[in-house]
């Protein structure tokens, strides 16, 4: 099997549409077992109360906010080194979805911050850095919006996701080299977590969840993308005969 | 645990709820969107190919 024709847009676009189920399904499944672990088996917080409940939320949308960002800059670097089409569209289609997560954590966030820092916002290292990262989003979405040609658009993409890529270690280690008001990591990748183990299985499976979610809805809206920018190639047809063919335009 | 104090949720109730409630917000909105225009696309695709066939572009 050829993996290297996937790499077309025309190619990859049936394939995305088989795949999207097997992500979508089990992102339903699995926001449902967490938020049930979260509010039904994981205890009340000795210090917080029921407030803390808000981490299964808001952790994984700052994840996904910042990993997300790491993988558009990196499909947004691929196609433009490789003029690879496919790669800027995926980069597109993220954008969106990591904007949304972003915008996420700092809502909830704020949400959190209230009621145990008495504040809605500060302005600290953390909360800082992750409003920039949703405004390297905005300006990327923005960008491309207003250029017309789709190359250019990529390309213009390109060097501003690249140049923010940045921020995200700024954002992730901001609560080590500055003294800020925002906790350090509660998880880390070697050490033992701080965490209770029913509130750590919550943690992870929205995370988990979060991951299946981003992929199923930015494969749905990369098939719409590549139905907008390849709009000579007949993809329905494609899809429903199995095969691809171009249509003739008058 | 009774349901009133679930929603209580120790006081927090517009803090934890308010968290849960912008997510789907955040997320059925951009199901929506995909979808909307998803839905867009196809029938566009779909009125293009049912002139093409006719073959009176």
């Amino acid at each position: 099997m050829n993996w290297y024709k996937y790499a077309s847009p025309t190619a990859f676009y049936p394939l995305a549409g088989r795949l999207i189920p097997w992500f979508a399904i089990p992102a339903a499944l699995l926001f449902i077992a967490g938020l049930y672990v979260g509010f039904f088996v994981a205890p009340t917080d000795f210090q917080q109360g029921e407030a803390y409940r808000i981490i299964f939320i808001h952790v994984p949308a700052a994840w996904m906010g910042m990993l997300l960002y790491l993988l558009m800059a990196g499909y947004a670097a691929i196609g433009w080194a490789f003029n690879a089409r496919l790669a800027s569209m995926m980069a597109s289609s993220i954008s969106i979805t990591g904007a949304s997560f972003t915008l996420l954590s700092l809502v909830t966030g704020a949400l959190w911050g209230k009621p145990t820092w008495g504040t809605w916002w500060v302005w600290d290292a953390r909360l800082t850095s992750t409003l920039i990262l949703l405004f390297l989003y905005i300006g990327f979405i923005s960008l491309q919006a207003a250029i017309d040609d789709p190359k250019r658009a990529d390309r213009a993409g390109a060097v501003l996701a690249i140049v923010g890529v940045v921020n995200v270690p700024i954002i992730y280690f901001s609560v080590e080299w500055w003294n800020t008001l925002h906790q350090g990591a509660t998880i880390r990748i070697l050490g033992k977590p701080s965490i209770a183990p029913p509130m750590l299985a919550a943690l992870l499976i929205m995370l988990a969840a979060c991951w299946l979610y981003s992929i199923a809805v930015t494969l749905t809206r990369l098939r719409c993308i590549i139905m907008e920018r390849e709009q000579h190639i007949n993809l329905v047809n494609a899809e429903s005969r199995g095969g691809l063919q171009t249509s003739v335009q008058a | 645990m009774n349901w009133k104090d679930f929603f209580n949720m120790g006081g927090y109730a517009f803090y934890v709820w308010g968290s849960y409630l912008t997510m789907l917000i955040l997320i059925g909105g951009e199901v929506l969107a995909v979808s909307l225009r998803k839905q867009k696309l196809a029938t566009r695709q779909f009125s293009r190919n049912s002139t093409s066939e006719d073959g009176n572009q």
